[in-house]
């Protein structure tokens, strides 16, 4: 609930810094996703209030563009290149081997809330075929064996901050 | 305020650098993901432990991206020299062997530029760079993009000034005379566009660059905006100067952050700098530019759908015409160019028309810029004069294939571009050329395929990129591609007919002319491309089920050769992802084909000294015992 409320107050923020215009529904989705991580419903809702328009071509701009997401991101977001270099060099065999690896489909976030992953067109990476970039850190020359070693250190960090948490709970 | 003031104070700066050693680190996204940060912090660590002043200057990209981390040192009185692959750990080395000492310490060293007295040559000038031809790469990698002065001290902002100095008509002039094409792609006059927009009615005037850079394979226009932000920003001035536009907006990928950051930076100097605002260089010209963010869409690239996604809506494509120099941005004439296009601009008024159009073929003036990747050994970024072959792009600039394997393709432009054969690597490049092929210079974006690549794999990675992409406005772009996707995955998984080959070729007509925008357009140009050069290839699939590259799962399968399996090594059981291979040990590995990935990671890591693992396409080639499960054979 206290997130819920610091979240409209944040958007609130946000929306009071803009003009009343249509052209400004694109900078505030994405400052909105920014400080989010995700859009949620009701933002929408408040977008087209403020900008005065339908609520469904809110939708239907948010939907357009592939950097929109409607569900929340994982603590760890990885995102896979399946640019054309990533690809002759195996990008999909990386991205298979997260999904076994994380145990969820690309697109989706892991039950514990730590992992989301994602496959985004070419981050302009090519001569380091196949990245994948996890939490704005690119890892290059990805082979499927290396994927469960370069996600260690993400583990250990949610593991020994789940322990502070429930020992934290305790005290 | 005065240019000669501005001019003389950036020369000065410049100059007073020039008088000491300092040291270049390649700072942008390649050098960045190569560890470059980590390298410049080395190199602060290290000078600070011996009180060393030296200037650790943070630059673009040299265009050398698969030798990144790289560093510059320059000294005063001796070479320049480039070193490749640098590490924090070189760095001490690097430290106390040519700033502090007199050791060019030649061993780490990829080339030198220049310098010195020239009798000493250590080692040969980076011999790529003869191939080359560097205009609007010119200042990439040498100069920091966060410092305006930087800039100006090598000639920025003298094409403004000269701009500022002469009459709209007369800059047209020699823009027609110079011959210049949109280097968005399409190649279209560079002259017409500025005319129509200066001579359309209705104000305000929109300027937009275009820095949408959707192309996957394609990043030259994010390393320019990262290493060499004020040529483009400059080309725009002068732009809204001819059209009498007092607005530009450049919208960039929210892919490429630094990017934006770099131009953000850049547009602030050249506000502080009276280069930009209400009085330019008291010319009474005002203008101002404005970052737009994209939202991540391909289509976006494309003119009218990128003014709908500043206009704040779904990035759709419309009729043309009107064109928009007539009714483009909030319906008044914009003049919309590519990153490069604007980059050119400053140089042609400056060194004139005519000299620009003495480089290059009859039809196709000046260079371009490509970038490299796929299967070439040295990555990055090139620049050529137009009609410089293929094969000069590939094998001089580019090093050859990598790991010694043999060509097999090269796609040009992307998903709007074709895959050409080793017998085209021959054809100049140039806008016609590369049409007439069946492909397209595009972007730039060139991705060098080899033997180990499948082609038709490859026709159905582009189709699906485009297939994804389309907006969905034109039904032959949203179904028609989506039916040759599927078309292509029946044959890569060895279930298509031979006729399908014809429903192919007619799908990619009907898409062709039932689509409004480039997108669809040439949506099918790489499952042409492959089927005119690589039939033979498409006819294994079919027909004999067999995928010669060895890269479509469905048809391939791997298996450990028994006879040369150790038995005594566990490397390929201990990593199999997916638990699939059997056997203990001294026993011969067995891999149970119902639980296999196709991952290779088996192949990856079996010891060299034994090489067991091998892969089989078509499928039927598996020895009839290891299709069994059982494993663990004594």
């Amino acid at each position: 609930m206290v997130k819920e409320r610091q979240g409209s107050q944040e958007i609130a923020e946000i929306l009071g810094r803009h003009k009343k215009e249509k052209r400004n529904l694109i900078p505030l989705l994405q400052e909105i996703q920014t400080r989010l991580g995700y859009l949620p419903k009701k933002t929408l809702q408040k977008i087209a209030n403020f900008l005065e328009m339908p609520e469904v071509e809110v939708w239907g701009v948010a939907t357009f563009y592939n950097q929109f997401r409607f569900v929340p991101l994982g603590k760890y977001h990885t995102m896979v290149c399946m640019g054309t270099a990533c690809h002759l060099a195996g990008g999909k065999l990386i991205l298979e081997a997260l999904e076994r690896e994380l145990s969820i489909k690309v697109g989706a976030t892991s039950a514990d809330g730590n992992f989301s992953l994602e496959r985004v067109a070419c981050i302009g990476c090519c001569m380091l075929a196949p990245v994948i970039v996890i939490s704005g850190k690119i890892y290059p020359k990805m082979t499927p064996f290396k994927v469960e070693e370069v996600l260690i250190p993400y583990r250990q960090e949610a593991q020994s901050e789940l322990k502070e948490e429930k020992s934290k709970g305790k005290s | 305020m005065n240019f000669q003031h501005i001019s003389n104070k950036a020369k000065q700066e410049w100059e007073a650098l020039r008088e000491h050693s300092y040291v270049l680190v390649g700072t942008a996204t390649c050098g960045r993901a190569a560890g470059a940060l980590d390298v410049v912090d080395g190199f602060n660590k290290e000078l600070r432990q011996r009180k060393l002043e030296v200037p650790i200057i943070q630059v673009g990209c040299m265009g050398l991206c698969y030798a990144e981390p790289l560093v510059t040192i320059f000294k005063p009185g001796s070479f320049t020299v480039v070193y490749s692959n640098v590490t924090p750990e070189v760095v001490p080395r690097l430290v106390d062997g040519y700033i502090a000492g007199e050791d060019p310490c030649l061993e780490l060293a990829l080339g030198t530029l220049g310098g010195g007295d020239g009798d000493a040559v250590y080692i040969p000038e980076l011999s790529r760079f003869e191939h080359e031809l560097r205009l609007i790469l010119r200042r990439c990698g040498y100069i920091d993009p966060e410092n305006i002065n930087h800039y100006i001290a090598n000639g920025g902002y003298s094409g403004l000034k000269k701009a500022l100095g002469i009459s709209a008509e007369e800059i047209i002039t020699e823009l027609r005379k110079c011959g210049l094409r949109g280097r968005g792609g399409a190649g279209f006059p560079t002259y017409r566009k500025w005319e129509q927009c200066y001579k359309a009615e209705g104000t305000p005037k929109y300027v937009i660059c275009n820095a949408d850079e959707g192309d996957p394979g394609a990043f030259m226009d994010r390393a320019i905006l990262e290493s060499d932000p004020h040529q483009v920003i400059e080309g725009m001035i002068i732009a809204g100067y001819v059209i009498g536009a007092e607005q530009g907006y450049i919208y960039v990928r929210a892919e490429y952050p630094l990017a934006i950051e770099r131009i953000k930076i850049a547009l602030q100097q050249a506000e502080e700098a009276g280069l930009l605002g209400s009085d330019i260089l008291g010319a009474g010209f005002a203008f101002y530019v404005e970052i737009a963010t994209g939202a991540g869409a391909f289509v976006s690239g494309e003119a009218t759908a990128l003014v709908a996604a500043i206009e704040g809506r779904r990035s759709e494509p419309r009729p043309r015409p009107p064109r928009l120099s007539e009714v483009g941005l909030w319906g008044k004439p914009t003049l919309l160019n590519n990153v490069k296009t604007f980059a050119y601009v400053p140089l042609i008024i400056e060194r004139g028309g005519d000299w620009f159009a003495s480089i290059g073929t009859e039809s196709s003036k000046g260079t371009a810029v490509f970038t490299l990747a796929g299967k070439v050994a040295h990555t990055g970024l090139a620049e050529v004069p137009m009609g410089a072959t293929l094969r000069e792009l590939i094998y001089e600039i580019g090093g050859g294939i990598a790991k010694g394997k043999q060509f097999k393709a090269v796609q040009i432009g992307g998903p709007s571009g074709g895959c050409l054969p080793e017998s085209l690597l021959d054809i100049p490049i140039d806008y016609d050329s590369l049409r007439e092929a069946g492909s397209m210079m595009g972007s730039g974006g060139t991705i060098v395929m080899d033997e180990n690549n499948c082609m038709v794999d490859a026709a159905r990675f582009f189709l699906d990129f485009s297939t994804k992409e389309s907006c969905g406005k034109c039904t032959m772009c949203r179904l028609g591609t989506l039916q040759m996707l599927r078309i292509l995955e029946d044959i890569t998984a060895g279930r298509a007919r031979i006729e399908d080959l014809d429903s192919l070729l007619a799908l990619a007509e009907d898409v062709r002319l039932g689509s409004l925008c480039g997108l669809g357009k040439t949506a099918p140009n790489p499952v042409l491309t492959t089927l005119r050069y690589f039939r033979d290839e498409y006819e294994a699939h079919i027909l004999e089920k067999r995928c010669p590259a060895k890269v479509c799962p469905e048809l391939t399968v791997y298996y450990i050769l028994p006879e040369k399996c150790d038995r005594g090594c566990e490397h390929c059981v201990l990593t199999c992802p997916t638990e699939a291979i059997k056997g203990s040990k001294g026993e011969v590995k067995v891999i149970d084909q119902e639980k296999c990935s196709r991952c290779g990671t088996c192949l990856e890591v079996c010891p060299p000294e034994y090489s067991a693992v091998v892969k089989l396409s078509p499928v039927s080639l598996l020895p009839s015992s290891a299709s069994s499960t059982k494993g663990g054979e004594k």
